[in-house]
């Protein structure tokens, strides 16, 4: 196996290219370079994607956020003004791993990894994450909720890669939150994982939200009947119990290693109802902070 | 032996918490582990293993591997000796060296996913790693087993067809290796008479010891035969007497340099690797280096016993009990030699029981072979004893330690395992709990609070050790025992009382085999306590030659003079100046030449450490997660020799037991491979599981021991499996009866209930 | 393929090694410059005895190619102590006991290490959090996180 490290995208696409199946992209290479060690994969070439300047850094600009693709989750962690934004997807992002892990792992790589239970891609579903890809084809942005198909498999082309993910400003009354079960506090893959985004009124009449689940099906799902319970309405607990109970009804696991089809049907629902009730909770802060500087 | 007693005589090193002696190396990186080895010209040796939980090996064709550019040596099933039926002293479980023989390397035939069936010696570790998979094996599949209910079912497959008892007579076809059975009176009658009788049977999965160091060995064989293994063990003898049977060596040939150990746990109380590394190195001429990875170690190390227990008590309405009987079934995994006997002697020990019966079972299964893991067999036996004892309290409305004190073992009373017990401290350990702040504090909703009891035995063993003094008058002890676990301080701080010197003068060492006398493995709890009396007599015995040094050069009878304070001094005279250790030294040229003495012995009176748990537990109703939020630990050690080590035990030990509790289990799919071979999805405790552990120490010397010690180092991971579940039961109001209480299983069981 | 040059510094020192591309930087430490202090428990990224801070950032060295070393700074147990003067954190882990076999704890104290440069007053919670990548099976982590907690207050101590 060998190693390149470009400098630039168009370096890194044809290297890529070239190669052909038996290259690999990296980032942080803590799902790489473990599947390297178990033989699970044996690449040719393992294109480090972290000297390229456009997978690098996060942009915090008035239209929104820009996170390079190959940022690692430590740096996600200590960009105040993100984290401000959008808890849910730093909360998310910051659940990955150790703090060993954290410095390396990145949003590219827990994407492209294509785990069914990454914990990042519901809150970036969540949030309404759009992600830029680049490949010998040019340039396409398509939402987060399309890329994963199935376990280990990508909408992603040839020698296509991720570059960054956008994030708009939220609006108003705007709040996200990420919840997952693990049998641990910690160093532990989701059993399951719920990201829930919400906008309110200041009336407290949800206007927007959206649900989405991890490692309750082949793939990160989003969850539009469990969102509808909500919208237009004040949530109340009925309203967040009916979200509960359309959460667990769209969860289609399987039984594994980590945990049985019933419990992770049932803890589906009790984690999206905990991550809405969380995600309301900022909202409102969020319009309390506002009345209190005006 | 000279017993002598430290009671009133004050004592200086005894109780304190020095820094040990090798903890400056461990902080900078400078210690030496098991794979921390390396020899000019050395060959990298890795392991092919079998896909298959149960085949024939019909031929195994290494051609190819060995043309491979690089590749040195190659071993197989067929180069190794085959060794008769005898069985071994293994540390802490029973094994025969037939059997052991097989588990390090397969004959004919495999026995569990990751068995192995040959090894490679090349230049460099990823061209040893590419020669196994030119390695062809050809298997006939073979149906297998994988639990204790099919292996015992009548048309199960056999594991082995060809068993013989410790006689060596061959017999009967069954996957039962092992029958055994112990007690006193007659439970079944006596059950006649109880008010209460509780009657309950509890399942528990194979979990690993976890210890941190993957198992490494590097191993050089000379033309001349002698074989030197540097490698991270329990016990550089045992690693010697093992790899000499192994490949028919004789012990004399056969060098082993102890590594520090990065943890064991009773996991390396046996030999994987080195009689690989030393058949590799004896082919090709060159040093051989092998290291296992985690996934190895999982898969072909180790796991302790996955088991089935009944236990059923009768007692009184009093309180009272009068009778138990437990049938206790343990998985070997591939080759007999669980802990079973040790389940089923622990079992009813902390208690005085008129009729009490355990019958126990050796069962065979496609696994692993079983490893000892700290207090084998006992944690298991402890967790359906206490989960029984804790359903007698609530029925029968007594406090759940009074019930225990009502029922204890004590000084005189008739063990279920045999002997009497001689002084103990059970009951000041469970006083001692009762009295504590923890046991009445406050809970809130969704918590509850467990207590448990628990018990293991200290082995005495066979030790060694010898003990120097160095010219400037500093002290130099050879132990032949692997530090674990700061037994160094321990050791050198017992030397400093016995000579009343500064314990900065004392240094210990850990020789290799050809350095000090044979010991017994570190493992029973007994370094502290045995290797440390075997210190103590040999200081005793130098203490006794420099007295005679002394009145030599004062020309005095030696009777007038004794040891005080680090000098000779002359009782009846205060008019001679006392000799000091340095002076004495100094001059030991012209007084009969260097000093120093060994004490070697078979140390019996086996100790026993009772200790106590009480755990709060704390459910999330919702996910079933349980999170440990309170936890104190009381034990009896005797004396602690450096209470910062006990005290480390102790929490080490409940941690163990947590994790046990809560989360950790082999996980094997239905062909019999284990799914969760690495830390990841074998969830052992990290530090944000775990609370403070309070280690609340009791000490009711031990009368067999000059200082008092009783061995701590394994009764710690006896209770907390019960302390958790019982805990878990008083939040929910629940039974649990199969561990681990994973967040699945605690759902759906409060579903069942609601 | 011939091998690959790496010029990097590793414990203050300016070191060049040659290595495979497939090598983690862990073997390389180990086995090629004979630095054995850190240590190997799983090389996957589940136990932190590998440890190392890259450009000051606490990573597993099992995770992460010898050949992305090049032009970094690295830093391993082995440079903790200047001379024969302990950190204050290997001096607290002698202190408090807080290693029994020891195999864990160069891991330990790089992570520890990394955790007070960023937060000199961590609470009991930060401790095991940050903690969490790095396993001990010996301690149950009670003096670890003592002795963390000790050092940290020295530290500040030292610096008012
Ligand atoms: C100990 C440990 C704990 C972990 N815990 C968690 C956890 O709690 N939650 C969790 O979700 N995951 C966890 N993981 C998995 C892993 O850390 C994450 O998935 C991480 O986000 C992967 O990011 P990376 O940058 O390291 O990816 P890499 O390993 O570099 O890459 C992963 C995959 O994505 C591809 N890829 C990477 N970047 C791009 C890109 N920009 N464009 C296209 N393809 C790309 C790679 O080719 C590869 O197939 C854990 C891993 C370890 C070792
Ligand atoms: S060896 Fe790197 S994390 Fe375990
Ligand atoms: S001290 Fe042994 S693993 Fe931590």
């Amino acid at each position: 196996m060998e190693y390149a490290s470009p400098r630039s995208l168009d370096e890194a696409i044809g290297l890529l290219s070239q190669a052909g199946v038996d290259a690999r992209p990296m980032a942080g290479g803590t799902d790489l370079l473990v599947q390297l060690r178990t033989g699970a994969r044996r690449p040719e070439l393992l294109v480090d994607l972290k000297q390229i300047p456009g997978l690098c850094g996060i942009d915090c600009g008035s239209q929104g956020f820009r996170i390079g693709a190959a940022v690692s989750g430590a740096e996600i962690g200590e960009c105040l003004p993100l984290r401000e934004a959008w808890p849910g997807v730093v909360e998310a992002a910051e659940l990955i791993g150790s703090t060993q892990i954290q410095g390396r792992a990145s949003l590219g790589g827990n994407l492209c990894n294509a785990s069914p239970a990454a914990d990042s891609v519901p809150a970036l579903i969540a949030a309404g994450a759009v992600c830029t890809l680049i490949g010998p084809a040019g340039r396409r942005e398509v939402p987060v909720d399309d890329i994963v198909r199935g376990p280990g498999e990508t909408a992603l082309g040839e020698a296509e890669i991720i570059v960054d993910f956008r994030l708009p400003r939220p609006q108003d009354g705007t709040g996200d939150a990420y919840q997952r079960m693990i049998p641990r506090t910690e160093m532990d893959i989701a059993i399951v994982g719920a990201g829930v985004s919400v906008r309110v009124a200041e009336s407290g009449e949800c206007l927007a939200c959206r649900v989405a689940l991890g490692a309750v099906a082949a793939r990160p799902i989003r969850v539009d009947e469990a969102a509808a319970a909500l919208m237009g309405r004040r949530p109340d607990s009925e309203a967040l119990e009916e979200l509960a109970a359309r959460a667990s009804a769209a969860a289609d696991p399987i039984d594994d290693k980590r945990g049985t089809r019933a419990y992770r049907t049932r803890v589906a629902g009790v984690l999206a109802r905990r991550a809405a009730e969380e995600a309301l909770r900022r909202a409102g802060d969020r319009w309390a902070a506002r009345s209190q500087s005006s | 032996m000279s017993e002598k007693s430290t009671e009133g005589r004050p004592l200086k090193w005894v109780g304190t918490r020095p820094v040990r002696p090798d903890g400056v190396e461990k902080v900078t990186g400078r210690a030496r582990y098991g794979a921390d080895f390396a020899r000019p010209d050395m060959l990298w040796g890795h392991v092919l293993r079998s896909p298959h939980a149960h085949a024939r090996i019909r031929r195994i064709d290494v051609r190819r591997a060995l043309e491979l550019d690089g590749v040195k040596a190659i071993v197989t099933g067929d180069d190794l000796p085959e060794i008769a039926s005898e069985q071994a002293f293994v540390g802490e479980e029973p094994t025969d060296y037939r059997m052991l023989s097989q588990n390090v390397l397969a004959r004919g035939k495999v026995g569990y996913v990751g068995h192995a069936v040959a090894a490679v010696a090349a230049t460099t570790s990823a061209v040893a790693e590419e020669a196994l998979r030119l390695i062809e094996v050809d298997y006939e599949i073979l149906p297998h087993v994988l639990d204790v209910l099919s292996a015992t079912a009548d048309d199960a497959p056999l594991v082995h067809d060809d068993l013989c008892d410790r006689k060596g007579v061959k017999k009967n076809p069954s996957n039962i290796a092992n029958e055994i059975e112990m007690g006193h009176g007659d439970p079944e009658a006596a059950f006649t008479n109880a008010d209460v009788v509780v009657d309950r049977s509890f399942t528990t999965q194979a979990v690993h010891q976890g210890y941190i160091e993957p198992h490494a060995c590097l191993a050089e064989a000379g033309p001349d035969g002698q074989v030197t293994i540097w490698c991270s063990s329990q016990g550089q003898f045992m690693v010697r007497g093992y790899t000499a049977k192994l490949l028919g060596l004789d012990l004399a040939q056969v060098r082993v340099v102890p590594a520090e150990i990065g943890g064991g746990f009773g996991g390396k109380t046996t030999v994987y690797l080195e009689p690989l590394a030393v058949a590799l190195s004896q082919r090709s001429g060159r040093p051989v280096k092998m290291v296992m990875s985690r996934e190895e170690v999982f898969r072909a190390t180790g796991p302790a016993s996955a088991t089935r227990i009944r236990v059923k008590i009768g007692a009184t309405k009093e309180g009272q009990f009068l009778a138990g009987e437990a049938w206790l079934d343990y998985e070997a995994g591939a080759f007999p030699g669980s802990s079973v006997a040790a389940g089923s002697m622990t079992i009813f020990a902390p208690y005085a029981f008129e009729h009490a019966r355990s019958h126990g079972r050796d069962i065979l299964v496609n696994k692993p072979k079983s490893a000892a893991y700290r207090a084998p067999g006992a944690p298991m036996a402890a967790f359906a004893v206490e989960s029984v004892v804790d359903d007698l309290a609530r029925q029968l409305e007594i406090d759940p330690i009074d019930l225990r004190l009502q029922n204890a073992a004590r000084e005189g009373v008739q063990s279920s395992f045999g002997p009497r017990y001689k002084r103990i401290g059970f009951v000041e350990t469970l006083q001692a709990a009762q009295e504590h702040p923890h046991y009445d504090a406050p809970l809130q909703p969704n918590q509850g609070r467990g207590v448990a009891a628990g018990m293991w035995f200290n082995a005495g063993l066979q030790s060694s050790a010898a003990v120097m003094v160095n010219a400037d008058g500093s002290v130099s002890v050879i132990s032949g025992n692997p530090d674990i676990g700061g037994s160094r301080a321990s050791l050198a701080m017992m030397a400093a009382e016995e000579f009343g010197i500064e314990y900065e003068k004392v240094g210990v060492r850990i020789g290799d085999t050809a350095s000090v006398g044979y010991n017994d493995v570190t493992g029973g709890s007994r370094v502290t306590l045995a290797t440390g009396k075997m210190v103590v007599e040999a200081s005793q015995e130098v203490i006794s030659q420099l007295c005679e040094r002394a009145a030599k050069v004062w020309d005095v009878d030696v009777k007038r003079v004794h040891w005080a304070d680090g000098k000779a001094k002359v009782l009846d005279d205060e008019a001679i100046e006392p000799l000091g250790l340095a002076e004495i030294a100094t001059g030991a040229a012209r007084t009969g030449g260097p000093i120093q003495a060994i004490a070697s012995g078979s140390v019996r009176g086996v100790g026993m450490s009772f200790g106590v748990h009480l755990c709060d537990v704390e459910v999330d109703p919702e996910t079933g997660k349980v999170d440990v939020i309170r936890y104190t630990a009381f034990q009896d050690a005797g004396r602690a020799i450096h209470p910062s080590y006990v005290e480390g035990q102790i929490q080490g030990g409940a941690a163990q037991g947590i994790g046990w509790a809560l989360n950790e289990e082999y996980v094997f799919d239905d062909s019999g491979r284990l799914e969760n071979s690495g830390f990841l999805d074998y969830r052992m405790p990290v530090a944000s599981d775990l609370p403070m552990i309070d280690a609340v120490i009791i000490e009711v010397p031990n009368p067999d021991h000059p200082y008092g010690v009783r061995g701590v180092g394994e009764a710690p991971i006896v209770p907390p499996i019960p302390a958790v579940v019982n805990a878990l039961r008083a939040a929910t109001g629940v039974c649990f009866s199969d561990l681990p209480v994973s967040p699945p299983r605690v759902l759906e069981a409060l579903d069942a209930v609601s | 393929m011939s091998k690959r040059h790496v010029t990097t510094t590793i414990d203050g020192e300016g070191r060049e090694f040659l290595c495979e591309d497939w090598q983690t930087l862990l073997d390389v430490l180990r086995d090629v410059l004979m630095k054995t202090g850190t240590k190997e428990g799983c090389g996957t990224g589940d136990c932190g005895a590998c440890s190392v801070l890259l450009d000051g950032r606490l990573v597993c060295s099992c995770l992460m190619l010898a050949a992305e070393a090049e032009g970094r700074v690295i830093e391993t147990v082995e440079g903790m102590a200047e001379g024969d003067r302990l950190h204050p954190l290997q001096q607290h882990f002698l202190q408090e006991a807080a290693l029994q076999c020891g195999i864990c704890t160069p891991g330990f104290l790089v992570a520890a290490r990394a955790l007070l440069a960023q937060n000199p007053d961590p609470s009991e919670r930060e401790v095991r959090f940050w903690l969490a990548g790095n396993l001990c099976r010996c301690t149950g982590y009670d003096k670890i996180v003592r002795a963390v907690l000790a050092a940290a207050a020295e530290m500040r101590g030292a610096e008012a």
